[in-house]
Parts: C-alpha cells; structure tokens; sequence
C-alpha cells in the first residue's frame, strides 16, 4: 500500500544539508514522497512570556488550519522551546491519524545539557522525532521494542538509545509491511 | 500487556483534557474524558477505568470529594489526583484519603509517564495474582533466544528464575553468544518491565565520561549546561540497568559503583542532593571476574555484590545441534527485512556450517547467513555464499556489482544506517548513496 505523501515544513533556520537528509530518511522510512517548503509564522503570538516559551498546542492548530490538507501529511519543523500547558516541555506533538505535527530541535542540543555540541547527535534526535510524530500521523501507537522509533521518549537520553526505524510489527500495522513469501 | 488499561481524565480546562487524552492515546490505553466530577461519577457507573486521573479544583464538587466519593463505591480504584499550587496540605489529605499518588501541574513528561507506569504495573500485578499460572518455560518476549539444546533450555530457565528475583546477575560467556539478549530477557519478564531497560557499554567510556553517563549532573555544573541531565541511573529507576563489559572499570568507578549499589542512592555530579533509584544491575563480561578478583584488578567485595546470580552461555561450538534452527530463524529474519521470500540452504552448506566452530558465535552466524543472503542468488544459500575458512575470496562473490551492494551493506551496517557517515566512509555523497540503497533495495534489520 502506498501512504500520502509528506510535507514538511521548516520555520526557522535549519542546514540546508541536515534538511536534505531529513527528506531522504523520511521518504526511505515511509516509501512515501517527501516534499520540504520553507513557512513563515510570526512566531511571537504563541511565546509565553512567563515560561519563556511556546505553546505547542496553539502552533500545532496553526499549522493544520494555515498549511494542512487532507491529502498529505504536514509536519511543521521548528527551533524554538515548545510546551503545552500541562507539560513543562515536549520535543514535538501530532494528531494521532490527523493530518499534523510539529517538532523542534531546541531541546535536542547536548550544549544545553551540558556537554559539548554535536550536531550529528543533535540532527539524529530530530530526524527520530519527526519520524516517531509521522508515525503517530499514520497511526500508531508506541511500541515497547526497545529499538523501535516508535518507542515513546521523554528525554533526551531516552531517544538515544532508540533507532532511527520503525520495527517489523510497526511496519506491518501500518501496511507498509515488506511482503512476507510472496512465493 | 494483556489488556488494555482504561483510564479516565476529570479536569474542567479543555486544553489539559485534550493533551492528556492525546498522550494517553498514542501510549495505547483507551481513555475518555470528563469535565465535572460529577459527569465522572456517573460515567464510572456504568463503566470500569483502571485509572483515574482527576484535577482537585474544579467547580461544583471538587477532586478531593470525588476521590473519596469513588474510594467508598471501590476501594482498590487507582486515583491520581493532580494539582495546580503544590500545597501540602492537599496533597498529604489527598493521599489519606486514598488517592494513588499525586503530580503538580504542569509536570515532566517524563514524571507523568513515570506515574502511569507505577499504577500500570500495580494493576498488573493485581492481576497475576488472581491468575497465576504454572507453566515449564513461559518467557515472554523474547527476541533472538533461538534454541533446544539441553545447554540452552538451561540458560531460559535461569532466566525465568531469576526474573521473578532482584538479585544482581552477572552473565558471562564468549563475545557475540547474546549477553546483551539474556540481560532483555530477564528485564521483559520480570514485574519491572514497565519501565525502562537502560544499557551501559562501559568499555567503549572514558572514566569521567563514563561517571557524568551514569549518574548525571546539575544545570550549571559547568558552563552551558542549561539543564539538569540524567544519569543512567536515574533513568533506570523502577527498571533495570545492565552494564555491559563491566571488568573494563577503573578503579575509582568501582569504589563509586559498589557505594551506589549499597545505599541506592547518589548524587548528580555538580549537585548536592541525594537521588534514590530504585534499579536492579545485571552485568555482563567476557573475562574472567574471578581471576581478576585473584589477581586484585577487579574489587572482591563489589564481585560479590554483583555475582548473586551467574548465567553463563555457552559457546556456539558447544550448542551445535542449536544451529539447523538458528540459520532457519536467521534466513527469516533477513528475507523478511529484505522484502524477500524466505529461502532454504543446501544441505551441503548446512552440514559444513554446522563443522565451523564459530569463534565469533551466534553472532558471526547471524552475520554469515545475512550476508549470504544478500550476495546469493535469492533461490538458495549455497556454500559458495558463506565465508567457511579460506576458500571464500575466489569463489563467492564475482560481479562487481554484487561486490558493492555487499560492500555498502557491509559499510551500513558498521554505521548503523547512519547514512552521513556511511556516505563519508564510502567517499560518495548521500544522494548517492540513497540511490544504490534503493537500487539494491537494502534495508536496515529489525
Ligand atoms: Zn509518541
Ligand atoms: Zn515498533
């Protein structure tokens, strides 16, 4: 079966290398073509001045209605601090068989926990989220094999030590599954 | 799990409904939602939830009334109740009236699925409770444990013993016989599978790299740390941690990893404050602790805190009756992952497999057989595609192109599909690189 197509969308400032990467992992991950644009948002009306922050749920809603359509899958990339207003933070969000999702690479440099910069790291954190948040946008659910991307991860550590795929099983779920005996 | 757990979400403010109805959704539990205790209680008339989780102001009835309300219709109902002031004087009424336990909004993601993980695993073991079964093995979840050879089914019922246990384990045997799979499967069959299985390779850190891995540090410990970073430890609360190649410690970390494993507790480095973890530790080593212990390079006393249970695997060469249905899984496991049906190997090629002595173990077989299977002819592994000794240049692979999908295959994997790096090793730019994985159709293993 072949899944839409996807469009992401990069607010903000991202590598131009990094982005082509990101297009080429998704498209290989989903075998789905993968589409990048460049949006503009005037990023101030969702800050929250008190937590120094953005609220993930007001930019998510933002992009569905200024960006989505029912056909392809939209995922907004941003870099700045995201919350919502029960969680002190998330890496990204999506409507679970919706249409949209954001993530932000903010939270994933190890130069704010601390230790020294590496993008590498840094852009394979994300390139995991955005993934993990498509998935959720093609219907999954988290999923306890350890390695499996769509393992859920509440730090930064945690998505470390998962990979970059989805499992056979997740893969199967979402009828992408690589045909068993077709003899 | 067995089945799903329903939760139910009280709270008045829409935005926090939606995003824990959202959260719990993607965790795969069945949630509903209700915005007055009294809608609640009604809803829990004619309907189970295993977990309530319930705001204390509300208008009308507040949390705390309804949790007493629920605890005096069922007493064993998992309450948790969430607050938005951290007062204390809520929170300790809150638990003496029963409540589960109780979070301050807005909370961490990850002290939110922390919680859930608790009242799950309490539910679960309610459960077994009622139905415990008595079975010869009943491991669940176990991936790659491939084997009925009488040295093999010993191995699986250590595990299960000692699953049910806390003890310390230490796993021994020759690298590449599955340590890592034996210290997975303890983890997924023991009562602290709900939380997280976190692996240290010590051998391959630095000590002070290896001590900030394992126990954290504080944000400003040193410049540019802006937030707090958890240690392995830490994240391994509730869980276990397995620290892989623990005979490669220095010193100094063994002094500070026998003081952690006696009091549980430790400080981030750069902070002050006591953390307690609740883990078990399960090792692993290729060496001979023992010796080491003999010879005074590895400490006694931390030998013996660790060593409460040993596993040790036995080599490949011991087990070969293992082997016709080790190369059977592994042929499955990579045709699959390769879109391809699976195919048989030649019974040539079976019996000379079965005369190797593996010093690499399951793992040289696994790599043997994937390999094999992405230089043949996609009919038949034939002897011709297995490196078995010296013979294998001349013979097994001959087109060239043959030679660079195996090649990049080979590279990929070293990488783990990291496709930059895989990109740089082959001195190709990753369009490229993209390219020839769909042309050959490669594709990373589950
Ligand atoms: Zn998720
Ligand atoms: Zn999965």
């Amino acid at each position: 079966m072949q899944l839409q197509p996807i469009t992401l969308i990069s607010f903000g400032y991202f590598e131009q290398n990094f982005l082509g990467e990101l297009v080429a992992e998704v498209s290989l991950e989903f075998s789905s073509p993968v589409k990048i644009i460049t949006g503009h948002l005037d990023l101030s009306n969702f800050h929250d001045p008190t937590r120094r922050q953005y609220n993930g749920n007001d930019l998510l809603k933002k992009v569905d209605s200024m960006f989505s359509s029912d056909k392809v899958k939209t995922l907004g990339l941003f870099s700045v601090d995201l919350y919502i207003p029960i969680l002190t933070y998330i890496f990204g969000q999506a409507y679970l068989e919706g249409r949209t999702g954001i993530a932000s690479l903010y939270r994933f440099g190890n130069e704010r926990y601390g230790m020294e910069k590496d993008d590498e790291i840094q852009h394979a954190r994300l390139k995991k989220e955005v993934i993990h948040e498509l998935g959720h946008m093609f219907g999954l659910i988290h999923c306890h094999i350890s390695s499996c991307v769509m393992r859920s991860s509440t730090y930064v550590e945690d998505i470390d030590q998962k990979g970059l795929n989805l499992c056979f099983n997740c893969r199967s779920k979402m009828g992408i599954s690589r045909t068993q005996g077709r003899s | 799990m067995a089945k799903k757990i329903s939760l139910l979400i009280v709270d008045d403010e829409e935005s926090v409904r939606d995003s824990l109805y959202n959260w719990f959704l993607e965790d795969g539990y069945r949630v509903e939602r209700a915005e007055h205790a009294k809608k609640a209680l009604s809803m829990l008339e004619s309907d189970h939830f295993d977990i309530i989780l319930a705001d204390v102001k509300m208008p009308g009835m507040d949390g705390l009334e309804m949790l007493r309300r629920i605890k005096s219709l069922k007493k064993d109902s998992i309450v948790i109740v969430m607050t938005a002031f951290a007062t204390v004087d809520t929170a300790v009424q809150a638990l003496k009236d029963g409540a589960f336990d109780y979070v301050t909004k807005p909370f961490d993601p990850d002290d939110l699925s922390h919680l859930i993980r608790n009242a799950s695993k309490q539910i679960q073991l309610t459960e077994e409770n009622v139905a415990l079964k008595e079975k010869v093995i009943s491991l669940e979840n176990v991936e790659d444990l491939i084997g009925d050879s009488k040295a093999m089914i010993k191995v699986l019922k250590q595990v299960e013993h000692v699953a049910q246990s806390d003890s310390s384990v230490i796993i021994t045997g020759e690298s590449g016989t599955g340590k890592e799979l034996i210290a997975k499967a303890i983890h997924a069959n023991s009562h602290r599978k709900f939380f997280p299985l976190v692996s240290v390779h010590c051998g391959a850190l630095t000590e002070s790299l290896l001590e900030s891995e394992l126990f954290g540090h504080e944000k400003g410990a040193f410049t540019g740390a802006m937030y707090n970073r958890k240690g392995r430890f830490e994240m391994a609360d509730g869980g276990t941690i397995f620290l892989d190649e623990i005979a490669t410690i220095s010193p100094k970390m063994q002094i500070e990893l026998l003081r952690v494993l006696e009091s549980k507790s430790f400080t981030r480095v750069g902070g002050n404050k006591e953390i307690t973890s609740d883990f078990r530790v399960i090792c692993a080593t290729n060496r001979d602790l023992k010796s080491m212990v003999e010879k005074g390079t590895f400490r006694e006393d931390l030998y013996y805190r660790l060593n409460v249970v040993n596993i040790n695997i036995p080599p490949l060469r011991e087990r070969i009756e293992d082997i016709p249905m080790l190369v059977d899984y592994f042929i499955k496991k990579y045709c699959i992952s390769m879109n391809k049906p699976p195919i048989p190997i030649d019974s040539a090629a079976l019996k000379r497999v079965q005369e190797f002595d593996f010093p690499g173990n399951v793992r040289e077989l696994e790599n043997m057989i994937e390999r094999a299977i992405v230089i043949g002819n996609g009919k038949e592994i034939r002897l011709k595609d297995l490196p078995l000794g010296k013979s294998m240049i001349d013979n097994s692979v001959e087109s060239l192109e043959d030679n660079e999908k195996l090649h990049i295959h080979q590279i990929l994997t070293k990488y783990g599909w990291n496709i930059s790096r895989s990109a740089k090793a082959l001195k190709v730019d990753r369009v490229t690189l993209y390219n020839k994985i769909k042309k050959y159709g490669l594709k990373p293993a589950d």
